[in-house]
């Protein structure tokens, strides 16, 4: 069986998608993005200098990569679209990352704004992927609105602490088939990245555990690697966790005639 | 006195060398998960420096004989080219405090001008009313800067001879009414060495947590100027040496992860070398103090507000900071229309 990923109705091979804040420079940056194999990269509106293109963050973005733009610093859905649709003026694509955060010390999303944003957004021909609180009846409402994905977050964004949600997210994707389900924000180490896989989610967007390792080149790739096994341990049928012992060869098999 | 003030007042006198490397390391660790190697630059321009105030420690106080300069909206707008021209995106508008000569309507005027050329506009300016406020957000300013200087209510009465500065609480209350009036950055601050430090800078983070708590989607940032005596001012001044910046700046670091940072040039630049990693996340660079001073450099026609000890350029701090393997930004905002 063929596996694909499809988002906005691009297939993406890769199931890592990276975000582009916290780098110690922007050649590392794009290192770590190409060694990453990602082809969906997130940048922040707020960080792009649209008028001086020699600093530009977007000159270090490798060709042939989606650029999602994230609506970093917008407080409410109304700011949300607004940092949207400059975006695409200056010419950065219909592909969006919602941001809406209204709480500087958590930094977590507001649900209700970002369903108000993704429904403005995705009326108006934007393929729209809202970072979120994982929450059932907000993930139905992104899906109504015309969400093409659904993010929520494992953990505090930049905490590295993984995925302390997750039974959480396991209800999104047992729940929500009809867009893909990427963990976004607090995945701190591959393994996490693999455990979100192995979950069943369909993809990861990893950016503070990559920007600020001694080596993000080599993490990037590490990355990669975990999301890719988590991946295919997903297909291969991963065993669910026992609270027990359960014995490989079963007891009572003889029963059965085995 | 509560456990975290006690906590604070413990590790503000503690000359344990151990603690002090302590600190400096978690909050360096800390300063790199909230905000990575990310280093956002920007530069003051001063629009006026009229004053009516009469505070014993700054240049520009009211009877400091030192010859006035507003700036007409045409030379705000030279004003702003020139800064642009340096690379700077992102600008902070400063005035004294003078109703008369330097009316909010004024400052409206130079916001809408500065708009045309930077990405992200500040005010640091004398407090005003909600309204007011509200209005200089609308014209395009994103962040408010104002500095209680001193929590210390008798000595600021004290320091404070004469002008509407001597209102305590109006100024105390200035976070609330830019937060109320929709602002998403707020600077606050304390002028270090006014009264002791140790008590003013608990008094500071108190200020800041109850604004986190009641206005949680602002972004705030601290600054941690230290006083340098101005000519004519007989007072003593506490000492905050180097190593009391340290603490202040990993302990500010540690209870407030995700605020920013800010480090003046009043600093020298080696001391800011030093102790970028420790938790700053914004600079200024290239600043001038003066009234016009990016338009005509060389003319002589007064002095700054204080004095610059950090004369470096944007593009040699740039490239200070990227040996250091930081990540100069320049745009960290862009306005989006404010209603």
């Amino acid at each position: 069986m063929e596996d694909r990923l499809v988002i906005g109705g691009r297939e993406l091979k890769s199931r890592f998608l990276i975000g582009t804040g916290k780098f110690g420079n922007k050649q590392v940056m794009r290192e770590a993005i190409v060694s990453s194999g990602a082809e969906l990269v997130t940048v922040a509106l707020r960080r792009i200098d649209i008028e001086n293109n020699n600093e530009n963050i977007l000159a270090f973005i490798p060709e042939n990569i989606t650029l999602m733009i994230n609506t970093s610093g917008a407080r409410n859905a109304r700011e949300a679209v607004r940092i949207a649709r400059i975006a695409r003026e200056a010419g950065y694509g219909n592909w969006v990352k919602i941001e809406v955060i209204n709480d500087s010390r958590y930094l977590l999303p507001d649900n209700y704004e970002t369903v108000k944003a993704t429904e403005a957004l995705a009326a108006d021909g934007f393929i729209v992927l809202p970072y979120m609180n994982p929450d059932l009846y907000a993930a139905r409402d992104l899906v109504r609105a015309g969400a093409a994905a659904i993010m929520p977050l494992g953990s505090f964004i930049g905490s590295n602490q993984g995925l302390r949600l997750k039974i959480l997210i396991d209800v999104l994707i047992e729940e929500i088939d009809e867009v893909p389900i990427i963990v976004d924000a607090g995945i701190g180490l591959p393994s996490h990245a693999a455990r979100a896989m192995e979950a069943g989610a369909d993809a990861v967007l990893v950016n503070t555990a990559v920007a600020v390792a001694a080596d993000p080149v080599r993490m990037a790739v590490a990355f990669s690697k975990a999301i890719e096994a988590g991946r295919m341990a997903c297909l291969a049928g991963a065993g669910r966790e026992q609270r027990t012992a359960a014995a490989s060869s079963p007891l009572a098999g003889f029963l059965y005639n085995e | 006195m509560n456990s975290l003030t006690e906590d604070l007042d413990r590790i503000f006198r503690s000359e344990d060398r151990d603690l002090l490397e302590r600190l400096a390391r978690a909050a360096q660790e800390m300063t790199g998960q909230y905000h990575g190697n990310a280093i956002a630059l920007y530069a003051p321009l001063y629009i006026s420096n009229y004053c009516s105030n009469r505070c014993v420690y700054c240049g520009f106080r009211a009877d400091a004989g030192l010859k006035r300069k507003r700036l007409t909206l045409e030379e705000v707008g030279k004003e702003c080219r020139a800064l642009s021209e340096t690379g700077i995106r992102s600008c902070l508008l400063l005035t004294g405090e003078s109703r008369r000569q330097s009316p909010p309507s004024y400052i409206k005027e130079a916001v809408r001008i500065a708009c045309r050329y930077f990405t992200d506009v500040s005010l640091e300016i004398y407090p005003l009313d909600v309204d007011e406020y509200r209005e200089l957000y609308r014209a395009g300013a994103d962040g408010v800067t104002i500095y209680q200087e001193t929590y210390d209510r008798r000595l600021y009465d004290e320091l404070h001879l004469a002008g509407p500065k001597k209102d305590y609480d109006y100024r105390f209350q200035a976070p609330e009414r830019i937060a109320q009036a929709g602002f998403r950055h707020i600077g606050m601050g304390a002028l270090l060495g006014l009264a002791d430090w140790r008590e003013d800078v608990p008094r500071l983070f108190s200020h800041l947590r109850y604004m986190e708590k009641t206005y949680p989607g602002v972004e705030y940032s601290l600054s941690f100027p230290r006083i340098r005596p101005v000519e004519g001012d007989p007072r003593q001044y506490h000492e905050v040496s180097d190593r009391d910046m340290v603490r202040i700046i990993s302990v500010a670091r540690l209870l407030f992860p995700r605020s920013g940072i800010n480090l003046s040039t009043r600093e020298t630049g080696a001391f800011r070398d030093r102790v970028i990693g420790f938790g700053i996340t914004k600079m200024s660079a290239g600043s001038s103090t003066r009234v016009g001073g990016y338009a005509e450099r060389e003319e002589d026609y007064d002095d700054g507000q204080f004095q610059v000890h950090d004369t470096r350029s944007l593009p040699e701090i740039k490239s200070m900071l990227t040996s250091k393997g930081y990540d100069p930004v320049i745009t960290d905002w862009r306005n989006i229309v404010n209603d």
